[in-house]
């Protein structure tokens, strides 16, 4: 066996470079977005700017102890941190300071913490564990349930908080199990039921004149023409006897959930997000009310023309037409100061960054480095296309910062930590036996 | 296993097909859709604008007849105006919260994120008060721009006034955006384009508070204001204001020249009124008293608009064109005929000079029925024909029956009767010397407004040419040539000697009919006139010019229905001149017996 010659020895230098770029980019949108005249000293402990400055020196600290550590640490204690982290989850919904309406701080002095960013840590490395033991048994019933109870534990605890874009970070490791072999019909299905959900939407603001005194509502049109569809399905399969009893079925589990998205719209989801769903889909549009963020993101993302506006020359995030811009939509400075090239570049990073990761991932004789890769990539993922997505319209108003970019010590050493205990582990690639 | 490896495309796909959606949205709303850019634009810019201050008019001597006085509109943007405390606003600005809600209804219909005025005009204290709290008010600021403010309250007419465009002007001219000022009437109106300026701009940006964060592109789009030229008027302020001090309770005008110049020194429409009431908010009530309200009719010009027959003053132009033609010489007599025009009790004039100074009547009948009937044709109605078009001819020289070139609007010609006309009239040949024989004292068709008559003056004090009178000599830190133009009346300037004689000895021989008209030191030459008026009490006219020797300034007076023109014309211009000439006042008794008398009430008890 072979013994490493320095810490930084087999390091995919290219992970690190973006990772940098990134910050840096990061920290010059946050420069702009808080930008004025009485504060331009770049190092300004006042300004967001200068703080941010101050955690990317710490998040490089933290970066190079992760690479310090031993690789066996994160494996050996996966679970323990898996555990810490449920527990402070458990404990911050009784002894947290609420913050935007939502009970997920730990506030000390001037520390505050977020147990959700450890979770997500904590929940990669428990998933990678598991499945590096049990992995070969994933067809079993059990290892399915036991790995969906990993994810959703924790996401159940954030969900009481309530923080429903934390909540959607750890759905989004279902990736994770698909790759180890979970149907992608699930996926197929969840898309299906969020067409329906969508549809039944549109559905209820809908409805079919005939004449002057009757009309057809728009769900029973809906649903007839659902159930035609299915009558016509079932003609071309009638030969095969199983078929009437899935697609009666999938009917009847269809109809049900359909007349249940009213439900769950009404009552289970909050008026803010029913507006944010409405706004979205273009159902309501109130651009000075709860459609005002993304108006203001849309307009100054799309006020940047090819070109941009220049650095410092944003007028839209500058005077704080948009809000919370050094945080949840950093990416309006870019759009505007960048432009549609800066725009590319900063999308190309990312994507090429998560593919990266994915395929490096599978180069790894360690099962746990391979797992932990695509937890990494996925939870790359979900925040890049909410965060991105919600900026320019395409996805609902979800609160979840943009990775090594967004304004704020807490998210920015958590996806450090996340990024660098990959970079550390694919490092002893060469090193580990299967 | 290496079937579940191969997901790993699954999932990179899924990830670049994001990429992708994302970009073709970015390109979407960044290049195709430049909606966005506007509306950016909307809100965080701020096009101001820069208004010049209007040029300022100063008199002969560099006093300021019009400067300009600061004020402010308040502006709103409906669309920014949140979570203000309507009351407080309503409180400082002194308006009911109906009147708010209108306002701010009036300006949301025009446009939500587009400025509107909310209330016109206030002055510099007004606003003083709201500014030091208009960060309360998000969505309202102040836009300055100058009102006119005349500090002697004098030459209403002369200045004219300004007001807001009005659509028809705003279709014509592209010059203009809706709230400008335009000149109306007078110098104001004459001179627009050169007291105008040019509007400037500057460009601002805007935080979502509303609150201004300094230049865009550091002030590369401003455009400074470009004020208006300063005007050099030829006006007195000094005469101008005794004029009018005079003229008070008369009707009437004024108008004086220095001769060799055409420079108007003063002229004055009596009753006048404040010129300061026509300035900002109150234009319009105060516009609609003086023009309704009041039947002396105080915006009338009279000295441009007003046609009276010239009277006894015409017999100078009579006595001119007859000693040039030839008809009589400096020495022809006529006997005082009273048979067919009327005449005061006096000698009969054995010269020319003793026919102007005892202003014989009949005299100038003859005398203009030698100047119509020449023996040019056999028939007398083809004779008298041909003895007027040429009569028409010379008397036009003087400036009479034309447009004078005075730098103002609505000047009137006047009217010198032709052939034309009476043809018009009785047909031709259907007239001749004794249908038409009360022009030779100045009566019958002849039509001349009180600056022709000043111009008259001017002519024989320049014997034989005038300068087109004109109220503007320069026109400050611009070279241009004003088109002043020198005329000829044709007649040799030695025919004005026996003329300009007659005209001291009128002022000054006993038996002159303007013995009133007198000043120690000065030898004024003058003419009076008293114009017969078929709605009441006669005219009273004066002309005069002084000193005899270089004259330096020539005035006619007309006060209406003031009777004999020695009693009232003639003291008027003699109190003008010495003020002119001397800068003082000998005889004060004859300057405030005139300034307290009523001319206007005594016509009222002649008419009832």
């Amino acid at each position: 066996m072979r013994t490493k010659q320095s810490i930084f020895q087999d390091i995919d230098w290219i992970m690190v470079a973006i990772y940098l770029v990134l910050v840096a980019f990061g920290w010059i949108s946050i420069y702009a977005a808080t930008f004025d005249e009485q504060h331009r000293d770049i190092l300004d402990m006042t300004q967001n700017h200068g703080k941010q400055m101050l955690w990317i020196v710490l998040a490089i600290v933290i970066a190079t102890a992760i690479l310090l550590l031993d690789h066996q640490f994160f494996e050996t204690f996966a679970y323990a941190i898996y555990g810490i982290s449920l527990f402070l989850l458990l404990a911050v919904l009784f002894v947290g300071s609420e913050i935007k309406g939502a009970q997920s701080w730990f506030v000390l002095g001037p520390i505050s913490f977020q147990p959700s960013e450890l979770a997500k840590y904590g929940t990669a490395l428990a998933l990678a564990k598991y499945l590096k033991v049990h992995g070969s048994k994933f067809k079993e019933m059990r290892i399915k349930l036991i790995s969906l109870c990993i994810i959703f534990l924790p996401a159940i605890l954030i969900m009481l908080q309530p923080d429903v874009g934390s909540m959607l970070v750890f759905a989004v490791l279902l990736v994770v199990l698909y790759r180890q072999g979970l149907s992608g019909w699930i996926f197929i299905l969840g898309f299906a039921a969020i067409f329906l959900f969508v549809i039944a939407l549109f559905m209820k603001q809908f409805s079919w004149e005939i004449s002057s005194e009757t009309s057809i509502a728009g769900s029973w049109l809906f649903l007839s023409l659902l159930a035609s569809l299915c009558g016509v399905i079932f003609y071309f399969l009638r030969k095969s006897k199983g078929s009437l009893l899935i697609i009666l079925g999938s009917y009847l589990a269809s109809l049900g959930y359909y007349l249940s998205v009213d439900f769950v719209f009404d009552h289970v989801l909050k008026p803010h997000h029913q507006n944010r769903i409405n706004e979205l889909l273009g159902i309501v549009s109130d651009p000075l009310g709860a459609g005002y963020n993304v108006h203001q993101s849309k307009i100054a993302i799309g006020s940047g023309g090819f070109f941009g506006k220049g650095f410092l020359q944003g007028t839209q995030t500058r005077f704080h037409f948009v809000p919370e811009q050094s945080t949840d939509f950093i990416f309006c400075t870019v759009g505007e100061e960048w432009g549609f090239l800066g725009s590319v570049v900063l999308v190309s990073l990312f994507v090429f960054l998560m593919a990266r990761i994915i395929w490096m991932a599978e180069k790894q004789r360690s099962e746990f480095t391979r797992i932990y890769g695509y937890c990494l990539a996925s939870i790359l993922f979900i925040h890049f296309t909410i965060n991105i997505g919600m900026a320019i319209g395409l996805a609902p108003v979800i609160g979840i910062p943009l990775p090594f970019f967004s304004y704020g010590g807490s998210s920015l050493w958590s996806f450090t930590v996340l990024l660098f205990t990959f970079i550390k582990l694919d490092s002893e690639r060469k090193f580990v036996l299967r | 296993m290496n079937n579940l490896e191969q997901r790993k495309f699954v999932i990179i796909a899924a990830f670049v097909i994001i990429g992708i959606i994302f970009l073709i949205q970015l390109f979407s709303i960044q290049v195709i859709d430049d909606s966005y850019v506007s509306s950016a634009d909307n809100q965080a810019l701020r096009f101001v604008t820069k208004y010049p201050s209007r040029g300022i008019i100063y008199d002969r001597n560099g006093e300021i007849l019009v400067l300009n006085q600061a004020a402010y509109d308040l502006m709103v943007v409906p669309g920014q105006v949140e979570n203000i405390d309507t009351t407080l606003l309503c409180e400082i600005l002194d308006i009911t919260l109906d009147e708010f809600e209108s306002n701010i209804d009036r300006a949301s219909s025009y446009s939500k994120y587009r400025a509107s005025i909310f209330k016109k005009q206030m002055t510099a204290s007004e606003y003083a008060q709201l500014a030091e709290r208009l960060y309360q008010f998000p969505g309202f600021y102040g836009q300055k721009r100058s009102l006119r403010i005349y500090p002697d309250s004098v030459a209403a007419h002369v200045l004219g006034y300004i007001g807001e465009v009005n659509q028809r002007q705003l279709d014509l001219d592209s010059f203009y955006r809706s709230g400008d000022f335009i000149g109306i009437s007078g110098i104001e109106k004459q001179y627009e384009t050169m007291l105008r300026g040019e509007r400037g701009r500057e460009v601002l940006m805007v935080d979502v508070h509303n609150t201004v964060q300094g230049k865009y592109e550091n002030g590369e789009l401003d455009v400074d204001a470009k004020s208006g030229y300063n005007l050099e008027s030829t006006i007195d302020l000094r005469i101008q204001k005794f004029g009018e001090q005079l003229m008070r309770n008369k009707k009437g005008s004024i108008v004086a020249i220095e001769p060799k110049t055409g420079e108007v020194l003063c002229l004055i429409s009596s009753p006048t009124y404040d010129p300061n009431l026509l300035v900002g908010v109150k234009r319009a009530k105060n516009y609609a008293l003086l023009s309704q309200n009041d039947s002396l009719d105080p915006l009338f010009n009279r000295a441009l608009m007003a046609k009276y027959p010239p009277g006894s003053i015409f017999k100078l132009i009579q006595s001119l064109i007859a000693l040039d033609e030839g008809v009589i010489s400096e020495n022809t007599g006529f006997t005082c005929n009273k048979s067919l025009v009327g005449c005061h009790n006096h000698p009969s004039a054995n010269s020319i000079k003793e026919a102007i100074q005892m202003s014989c009547n009949p005299y100038y009948h003859q005398l203009f029925k030698r100047l119509i009937n020449r023996g040019r044709s056999k028939s007398y109605f083809e004779d008298s024909a041909l003895g007027l078009e040429h009569w028409t001819e010379r008397v036009t020289a003087f400036g009479l029956g034309q447009r004078l070139a005075l730098d103002l609007p609505n000047l009137k010609a006047g009217n010198v009767p032709s052939v034309e006309l009476y043809d018009r009239i009785y047909g031709k040949r259907r007239w001749a010397f004794s249908t038409i024989y009360s022009l030779s004292i100045g009566q019958g068709e002849l039509e001349v407004v009180p600056l022709q008559m000043a111009n008259l003056a001017a002519t024989i004090a320049n014997k034989g040419y005038f300068i087109d009178p004109h109220l503007i000599s320069n026109i400050q830190n611009l070279d241009s040539n004003l088109p002043w133009e020198h005329h000829e009346t044709g007649i040799d300037a030695g025919y004005f000697e026996p003329v300009i004689e007659a005209m001291q000895w009128v002022v000054e021989k006993p038996g002159g009919t303007a013995r009133r008209a007198r000043i120690d030191g000065i030898e004024v030459c003058g003419k009076t006139g008293t114009a017969e008026n078929p709605h009441g009490k006669d005219h009273s006219v004066f002309i005069a010019f002084a000193p005899k020797e270089n004259p330096k300034i020539a005035i006619a007076v007309y006060v209406e229905n003031a009777g004999f023109g020695g009693t009232w014309a003639a003291p008027i211009s003699s109190l003008l001149i010495e003020k002119y000439l001397t800068d003082s006042i000998s005889d004060t008794a004859k300057q405030n017996q005139i300034i307290r008398a009523d001319l206007i009430s005594l016509e009222d008890v002649y008419e009832d």
